[in-house]
């Protein structure tokens, strides 16, 4: 049977409306006509806020391309500044949550931003989605509120690795990353794939995160073919200047921060001919990205990055989630388990889904910076497709080894 | 044996561009008794005002020398505005002057991240000293030699300008008793704003000069801050001799330190500057202050 919607009706159901509205008669609770509210962890301020910004850049492209607007529902959007230090995002979390009372929240950007507030957002039963790469937050102690579209440290390493080893060719590394986890957990991936074909690391330096000048551990650098940084922030500009300026002429090979396409517009000759492994890419061919590059530019004038590009791709697995539970977010762990269950085949960085502990599995590309005009591009010189964060490995396997630490695996003498 | 070379000539070089940073800071410090905390934002100010000239306001690009002239004078000058406004009214209130230039330090932050952005600038080595210099086998690169001799030529002009003018001897008058020196007519108020001014745009200067080694970038201010205090503690304050020789001793503990020792870098690198506090509170080359 099918039902008209007559020119007549609707004259009808429009007088009855207006009449209950003018009589104020009770209304009819209509479900969810709250808007959604979606919060951002994000730093603004201090040394890490070029990343926080260009987070917020990325989510707000995409509310706006939505209008604000998820399956038919309104999106408030609150932006929270926790300041790059963790007590700062427990507090911000705790506004977002109790006061804001906010369906989901983006970000936070880093690890030990992440850790200080996974309890609270397991206990709370409101789902995150993060960049923060911390391996073991997908892994050895998954959290089910949490939720990674966009890599783990070692995601784009191990790819990484592979193309070093079969493609360039390359037998001898020395890896050199900052001393922290998000450096150990690259390094140690990038390591064990590397070994396993045939490759040999044969010296790990970490400088620490406030390093002004490299040369004393580019004196180290010897004896070897290639070289696999893992800096992030504003420090892979300044070891790559370094590494230049000492003569140093090695291959270098490096991950999502390292190669980051926002760094471009601040990269120097220097930069030409360093590979990296991004799960986003600037020269992706495909319609998501293409509006995703156009509105950046317009809105901020500037290419967008790793950052901008996570969160934009969050946006959408959080509207594509809000679609399947018909725009239902009362209760968290069906909203949860909807955005999970999300796969999309257009997002800027290609196809994603979910893996049962939440982490994405996606398309990674290995890039190399060339020079095109007076500009820098990362070109895709390879893509691999369908990465999960246990590479190739079994799943049961790859938990019962360590996580990736300073010291696993352990140099091989 | 070139590992050896290699870290020993940076460890010079790294100090040079220390002894830049530090100089304004003993000078302050010496005269003023301000521990001016504000001292790395003026770094970093001086580098992202000189960075932002050399890379061109529109189309007008200007030479790296000019830059980093034009750097330090604007600095200069806005040291000046903040010793006449703010500081000049806490005289000796050493608490009020920690947290007012510690606030203004993160104001500076604040305020260069809303007009530059968090995106690093990338300064180019200035033309003609982007090449190597060879030592037999060895290479080095040119621009860091020339730090060296940058470093050198202003601790001349400093020594000279404190030792042989008469503005130097009244800073040093000031320097000694303050109060004495106002009762033989030195202007000590004015010299306070005169040696602020000049602290700022040594800071500023040093700040364009390391630019093309350490680029620049949101947070540049406190990871260098901590680098001038070791160097002033170390070699001890108003003495420009002591800044010299911090900055170098500081230099080769930092390169040495990293590279032999790198787990305990920063232990390696703030245990002298402990020892000096507990065995000689007024540094190497600084004399006693009651």
């Amino acid at each position: 049977m099918s039902r008209k919607f007559t020119r007549r009706k609707f004259m009808a159901a429009t007088a009855a409306g207006a009449a209950a509205a003018t009589f104020k008669f009770p209304a009819p609770a209509i479900a969810q006509a709250t808007p959604f509210k979606l919060g951002l962890l994000t730093i603004k301020t201090g040394p890490l806020a070029q990343g926080g910004i260009q987070m917020e850049q990325g989510i707000v492209t995409y509310l706006k391309e939505k209008n604000y607007t998820f399956a038919g529902r309104k999106v408030e959007f609150i932006s929270a500044d926790c300041g790059g230090t963790p007590a700062g995002t427990k507090t911000k979390a705790q506004e977002l949550i109790e006061r804001d009372k906010v369906d989901t929240i983006v970000g936070p950007l880093a690890a030990f931003e992440l850790l200080a507030i996974t309890d609270y957002i397991a206990q709370q039963k409101t789902p995150c989605l993060s960049l923060a790469a911390a391996e073991d937050m997908t892994q050895r102690r998954p959290n089910p509120y949490f939720l990674r579209a966009s890599a783990t440290s070692a995601q784009a390493m191990h790819p990484m690795a592979d193309y070093a080893a079969k493609e360039m060719k390359l037998k001898r590394i020395v890896t050199i990353s900052e001393d922290f986890a998000f450096g150990y957990e690259q390094m140690g991936g990038f390591q064990q794939t590397f070994e396993e074909n045939g490759g040999k690391i044969v010296k790990k330096l970490w400088p620490p995160i406030v390093t002004p000048d490299y040369t004393p551990y580019l004196a180290q650098i010897a004896d070897c073919d290639g070289v696999c940084h893992g800096f992030a922030g504003s420090n892979p500009l300044r070891f790559l200047k370094q590494y230049a300026a000492v003569g140093l002429k090695y291959p270098v090979v490096t991950g999502e921060t390292g190669g980051d396409d926002a760094l471009l517009r601040s990269f120097g000759d220097e930069a030409v001919g360093m590979i990296s492994s991004c799960p986003y890419t600037l020269d992706l061919q495909n319609e998501s990205n293409k509006r995703f590059i156009a509105a950046m530019n317009k809105d901020y004038g500037v290419d967008p990055g790793f950052y901008c590009a996570g969160l934009y791709v969050n946006g959408q697995v959080v509207a594509a989630g809000l679609e399947k539970t018909g725009g239902k977010s009362d209760d968290k762990a069906a909203l949860m388990a909807a955005m999970k269950s999300v796969s999309l085949t257009d997002t800027p960085r290609g196809p994603i889904k979910f893996d049962h502990l939440g982490n994405v599995i996606g398309d990674f590309f290995i890039r190399r910076v060339e020079k095109s005009g007076s500009k820098y591009i990362n070109k895709t010189i390879k893509t691999y497709h369908n990465v999960s964060q246990f590479w190739t490995y079994d799943e049961k396997k790859f938990l019962s080894q360590p996580v990736y630490s300073r010291d696993y695996p352990p140099l091989k003498s | 044996m070139s590992f050896w070379l290699v870290l020993a000539v940076n460890s010079v070089t790294f100090g040079g561009l220390l002894f830049l940073l530090s100089a304004g800071f003993s000078l302050i410090f010496g005269l003023m008794r301000i521990p001016n905390l504000t001292h790395g934002s003026l770094f970093m100010l001086g580098a992202y005002i000189g960075a932002t000239c050399v890379l061109g306001i529109g189309d007008v690009k200007v030479n790296f020398w000019l830059a980093a002239l034009l750097a330090t004078l604007a600095v200069a000058a806005l040291g000046a505005l903040a010793e006449r406004f703010l500081l000049r009214r806490l005289p000796g209130d050493q608490l009020a002057q920690v947290l007012v230039t510690l606030g203004l330090s993160f104001m500076a932050a604040d305020f260069c991240l809303m007009v530059w952005g968090g995106d690093p600038l990338n300064v180019a080595t200035p033309n003609g000293l982007g090449g190597f210099v060879r030592f037999g086998v060895l290479a080095f690169p040119m621009y860091r030699l020339a730090i060296i001799v940058i470093a050198m030529i202003i601790a001349v002009g400093l020594w000279l300008l404190l030792d042989r003018t008469r503005l130097g001897a009244m800073i040093r008058a000031g320097v000694d008793d303050p109060d004495m020196a106002r009762v033989v007519g030195i202007r000590v108020s004015q010299l306070f704003t005169i040696v602020f001014a000049l602290g700022a745009g040594l800071a500023a200067f040093a700040g364009i000069i390391g630019g093309p080694i350490l680029s620049v970038y949101p947070g540049l201010d406190q990871d260098m801050l901590p680098l001038a205090l070791v160097v002033v503690i170390l070699g001890g304050t108003g003495s420009l001799l002591g800044s010299f020789v911090g900055s170098i001793i500081v230099g080769f503990i930092y390169n040495f330190g990293q590279a032999l020792l790198p787990e305990l870098a920063y232990f390696v690198l703030f245990l002298p500057m402990l020892l000096v506090l507990i065995l000689r509170p007024q540094g190497l080359f600084g004399r006693y202050v009651p």
